[in-house]
């Protein structure tokens, strides 16, 4: 799983891990502003995802989210862990916490994301 | 000698003491004769043994623990925790009412029938708008109603449109009501001031679109001041403008949703007229709409007949009953006997009252809590707290923690989620001037709690029977059962 810097990130708030298969996850920021969390849903292996499309739901003591499929393509794995153990995503949100993984419709559709240094400054300015 | 009260929490069950008897069956084995040995049960329900005066003791302390609007100000953002004077209780209690059975013949339910008949229009003539049911048993359940009428109506012109769009400051119910009809939900992102961006709507309508859902005035407590071109907008598309009316009461009396081009809106009672919370029902809820959308309304509706009323089956077109009879009648005579006990200028004084009321607590604690927004609010006001708060680690659950130490109930927190760490506070019509100052007074020692002793505020509530409760161990591992 990717170092923060090796990352890309959504306006929402999503890390993907670019490959062949991506990887796709909270931010560590994003966890932190949820707070605890206490339920995952996962999409199903198999599910066709629509990018910028709800396909997950966090849920924390605070509230609910919709996860956002940060591209287009199919869903070959989803992490159970974090199902049973949900404080997987504020303990290890880019390692343990993974949701799921997607093989992209278009692979160069991960190349729009935020790189490190602009979602740092994506969270910066949205703070104000 | 340690004299501090004991807090007992345990169960009634936990209470039970063998062979212990509230009341004795002179005969069991004659009641158990009457039932088939089949459906006997194998073995004794492990019930709570206990005498008369220890359910009357158990119960009675159980009541002193309730925190309710009756006892103290409850100031929960989106829920209009207002009073509702008792006097709409004994016209509903009228045994006319009361004691009517639900199949009486329209003939002997014309007291009824009448009833439904003049609260309908006088609601119909407040919206602006032409055609209502009172059916639905709730907010929500007129939403899924609005939603079944728009399906209808698009199904009757022949087109197939699939989306629903909901703004971010929308209430929740409304893209879960979309989700449950098999709409998809196109969620559209505010403006920095808290209102629809007009220009995003247009880029997301098109005739995929078959309603939007705007929650006025929306959860930031803000009018949606470009109203008319967002009905526009909408209408250009061929789509229907569904207003959540929850918030009605910010606008009741003073603006008729009609004029601004809505096609059809919902009305909450508990809400907007004066009928008890639920907590857990019954309720009422009713979809008000335009011409257009009539022929599809619930039936029976009630209309007139020569010097009576009588129950009308009316269109074919009709989605059919979404509740028994005509609703939870009960409710409809709570509204009924509010409207009548005030004139439309009435009900725009007290609109005006809500307004003013959040307004001041905004205008006396925004230097202290800063506000989402610099504008006026409406109904409610959305504070936050402020960055020397923040730094000393103090999060807004600490602050709602506080209020509860000083005798109120905490507002409503965390929502909008377009707002970070909201505290979404409303405080209704019916609250006094001394009321709010109170209140303002105690929002004000949090601040100082919380910027001199942070910890102290951490560890609230400390005044009341149970500590800070563990959320989040009572969230993943929840102790459902005893």
């Amino acid at each position: 799983m990717p170092k923060p810097e090796e990352a890309r990130y959504t306006k929402t708030h999503e890390w993907i891990h670019p490959g062949a298969e991506i990887a796709v996850g909270i931010s560590d920021h994003a966890q932190h502003e949820m707070g605890d969390v206490v339920f995952v849903e996962l999409p199903k292996v198999g599910q066709k995802l629509e990018k910028e499309k709800p396909c997950a739901v966090v849920e924390s003591v605070k509230s609910a989210f919709d996860i956002y499929s940060p591209v287009s393509g199919e869903v070959t794995a989803i992490n159970d862990a974090v199902t049973g153990e949900p404080a997987l995503l504020n303990q290890s949100p880019l390692d343990k916490g993974w949701m799921f993984k997607i093989k992209p419709a278009n692979p160069s559709e991960a190349d729009t994301l935020m790189d490190w240094n602009a979602y740092q400054e994506f969270v910066k300015q949205s703070a104000h | 000698m340690n004299c501090a009260p004991v807090v007992d929490n345990r169960l009634s069950i936990e209470k039970s003491d063998a062979g212990r008897r509230g009341l004795w069956c002179k005969n069991p084995l004659r009641a158990k004769a009457a039932i088939p040995a089949n459906l006997r049960r194998k073995a004794a329900p492990r019930l709570p043994e206990l005498s008369e005066f220890d359910v009357v003791r158990h119960y009675t302390r159980l009541s002193r623990l309730n925190f309710s609007v009756d006892t103290h100000f409850y100031p929960l953002g989106s829920c209009t925790m207002k009073y509702n004077p008792r006097f709409y209780e004994d016209a509903a209690a009228l045994e006319g009412f009361a004691a009517l059975h639900p199949l009486a013949h329209d003939n002997c339910a014309q007291g009824t029938l009448e009833l439904i008949h003049d609260l309908s229009a006088r609601l119909t003539e407040l919206c602006g708008l032409d055609a209502i049911t009172l059916q639905p048993a709730a907010g929500a359940h007129s939403e899924f109603t609005g939603l079944l009428l728009a399906k209808a109506y698009f199904e009757n012109k022949g087109e197939t449109r699939t989306e629903i769009i909901c703004p971010d400051s929308a209430h929740g119910t409304n893209p879960a009501t979309a989700s449950m009809m098999g709409f998809n939900t196109v969620n559209i992102a505010s403006k920095p001031d808290g209102r629809l961006d007009v220009e995003e709507l247009k880029k997301h309508i098109g005739p995929k679109t078959a309603v939007l859902m705007l929650t006025m005035p929306n959860t930031l407590g803000i009018f949606e001041s470009n109203i008319e071109a967002i009905a526009k907008a909408v209408h250009d598309a061929g789509a229907l403008f569904y207003m959540d009316g929850a918030n009605l009461n910010a606008l009741i009396g003073m603006v008729k949703p009609g004029d601004f081009g809505v096609d059809m809106m919902h009305l909450n009672f508990h809400k907007t007229f004066s009928t008890p919370h639920g907590g857990g029902g019954p309720g009422a809820g009713a979809i008000v709409c335009g011409k257009h959308l009539a022929p599809f309304l619930p039936v029976p509706l009630v209309k007139k007949s020569g010097s009576g009323y009588v129950s009308d089956f009316g269109d074919k077109r009709s989605i059919g009953k979404v509740k028994a009879f005509f609703g939870n009648t009960g409710v409809l005579v709570r509204a009924y006997a509010y409207m009548l006990a005030h004139s439309t200028k009435e009900l725009g004084e007290i609109a005006a009252c809500a307004i003013i009321n959040a307004n001041y607590v905004r205008s006396l604690l925004k230097d202290l809590y800063p506000s989402y927004s610099s504008e006026y609010c409406m109904h409610e006001c959305v504070l936050t707290p402020g960055p020397d708060l923040t730094a000393k680690g103090i999060k807004t659950l600490d602050v709602a923690k506080g209020l509860l130490d000083r005798g109120f109930h905490a507002p409503t927190i965390y929502f909008p989620n377009i707002v970070h760490e909201a505290i979404m506070i409303e405080p209704t019509e019916t609250e006094s001037k001394e009321t709010l100052d109170e209140f303002v007074a105690a929002m004000k020692d949090i601040h100082a709690q919380g910027m001199a002793a942070p910890q102290t505020l951490k560890d609230a509530p400390v005044t009341q029977p149970v500590k800070r409760l563990d959320e989040v161990q009572a969230a993943r591992q929840p102790n459902l059962r005893w």
